[in-house]
């Protein structure tokens, strides 16, 4: 519990009337914004680089069940490597686009289709002749596992992270922070190649991709893999008309899971970049 | 400075929840078909107990258009009369299928048996004596892929309301042809969708789609949908048959 909270309506206040005269601040000299000393009368300072221990045992939990995540996901991709739009789609339909990941890619062991009516355009059937790549058993169980481990801990840290206040005092932007010039000029300082220096809060572009990942990537590609479940969508149809269909649905997945993976290897790089061994530390044992 | 209290109201919600978690776990697994102490089924049997505990049981699946209908592989088994080979896999084959499909299959009869107050041989013609439900649904095989067709048979429910079940049934085995064998719960054995279907797209079952009669279980998996019908045991437990390194419940 927040040490003030029974003084949070004259605190609010008190925080609001103060955070007016900052914002005129911001607004002649953007720069200030990243100096800690302006918020230093309303607010306790967090500590550079302190992560609060429920913080670092989410984001652990969640990166290990990631990478069971991707490898369980990529298996069961390389079972069936094409991608569709819609509510149907097989190797008897054209497919959005396959990939060349396992001996299923482009196989042609069919038999001759045969169509299902006497139309020109009927639909076909045919019988598979070839013996396919298919590690599903352990894969997909592997995958439905690591997503629950994943969607338990991630539930834990939204809560965690709304009622400590974490997410409002950390990730939200401030309000001199919608501003062009900056998001220019951070961009343009992660591109460069001089080591960046991890302050005691999150730069902007770092607010707005874990913001990204924790709001928008995350429940996209948990209800996408939710809305290929035949149980779960009869229960919520909901779910087949928002992705426009279960195998968009699956699409999506995998769009978003890619996104996902660019995420961690530019977090990864970023560690690296401001100094990987301290930032392990302070993400495992908070020193 | 750190605070030190013994125990902080957070510590205790979450000891709690935490502890409450652990009962219901072991109360739902309990029930549940076996683990085999294995850590991936254990994860199946977490989505089965949560689904049957968080999902409204009978809701029905989407059903779609004729024009939606799709084309549709068939995969597995797809003539059990025919002795085959499919890479390193021979193809299972039934001497007694042979014989029945080239005698279009009227003696083909399928046996309802096990927990059950009066044990029927169903002919196909008995079958179709039934008032009929024709539904067009999405097969969502395990593999990735879909297709959506049109199934015409008998709700399962009708079929068991005929021939009584006991009051402690609990299960339903699926027995086939080319050696496969499946089961569900008695929610899904009942839900209205779950039929024996003996026709596809406005003609009787193909060979390659399990002719004479296929299980529809609409609510998981294209690999509960049993072809090539045999045989249909009811019973009060679920019977161990081992781990077969695939997911018993596959509503996901």
């Amino acid at each position: 519990m927040h040490p003030n909270s029974c003084h949070r309506n004259s605190l609010l206040v008190s925080w609001l009337e103060n955070y007016k005269n900052v914002y005129s601040v911001y607004q002649s000299n953007p720069a200030m914004i990243d100096r800690p000393a302006i918020t230093a009368q309303t607010k306790p300072v967090v500590r550079s680089n302190r992560h609060p221990y429920w913080v670092r045992i989410a984001h652990w939990v969640i990166t290990f069940s990631f990478f069971a995540l991707v490898y369980s996901g990529v298996e069961i991709l390389m079972v069936h490597p094409r991608l569709y739009w819609g509510n149907a789609g097989n190797d008897l339909t054209p497919a959005l686009f396959e990939l060349p990941i396992s001996r299923n890619y482009h196989h042609h062991g069919w038999d001759t289709p045969k169509p299902f009516f006497a139309s020109a355009n009927s639909p076909v059937s045919a019988g598979r002749t070839y013996d396919i790549f298919n590690q599903n058993g352990w894969g997909r169980s592997l995958h439905f596992l690591s997503g629950w481990v994943l969607v338990l801990t991630g539930l834990f840290y939204l809560l965690a992270g709304i009622f400590t206040g974490h997410f409002k005092q950390r990730l939200s932007p401030r309000t001199g922070e919608f501003n062009a010039r900056l998001w220019i000029s951070d961009f343009t300082s992660h591109v460069r190649k001089i080591p960046i220096v991890a302050e005691g809060r999150y730069g902007l572009l770092q607010k707005y991709t874990y913001m990204g990942v924790i709001f928008i990537l995350f429940p996209v590609v948990t209800m996408t893999g939710m809305t290929m479940s035949p149980a779960i969508t009869a229960a919520y149809p909901f779910l087949l008309k928002m992705f426009a269909g279960a195998q968009s649905a699956r699409t999506i997945h995998f769009f978003v899971s890619l996104a996902l993976v660019l995420f961690l290897l530019i977090h990864v790089i970023m560690v690296a970049r401001s100094g990987f061994k301290k930032q392990m530390r302070s993400m495992t044992f908070d020193t | 400075m750190k605070k030190k209290h013994l125990i902080t109201r957070r510590k205790a919600i979450i000891t709690g929840l935490g502890s409450l978690g652990g009962l219901l776990l072991t109360g739902c697994v309990k029930k549940a078909p076996p683990t085999y102490g294995n850590i991936l089924r254990m994860g199946d049997a977490l989505t089965y107990a949560a689904q049957r505990a968080l999902l409204p049981g009978q809701s029905l699946v989407k059903e779609y258009q004729q024009s939606d209908i799709s084309a549709f592989p068939a995969t597995g088994t797809t003539d059990p009369g025919n002795p085959n080979r499919r890479g390193d896999h021979e193809i299972p084959y039934s001497k007694e299928y042979a014989q029945l499909h080239s005698a279009g299959f009227t003696d083909w009869r399928l046996s309802i048996a096990g927990g059950v107050s009066r044990p029927t041989d169903f002919s196909l013609a008995d079958l179709k004596g039934f008032a009929p439900r024709t539904q067009i649904t999405r097969h969502t095989c395990e593999e990735g892929w879909t297709a959506i067709a049109e199934w015409k048979g008998v709700p399962l429910h009708a079929i068991l309301n005929k021939t009584g079940i006991g009051k402690n049934a609990r299960y339903v085995y699926f027995y086939a042809y080319d050696g496969y064998m499946e089961s569900i719960d008695l929610l899904d054995a009942l839900h209205p969708q779950t039929i024996l279907a003996y026709g596809m797209n406005g003609q009787d079952l193909p060979i390659a789609h399990g002719a004479p009669v296929r299980l529809r279980v609409e609510t998981q998996i294209g690999y509960k949908s049993v072809k090539y019908l045999q045989r249909i045991v009811v019973t009060d437990e679920f019977v161990d048959r081992g781990d077969t390194g695939w997911a018993w419940y596959t509503g996901i």
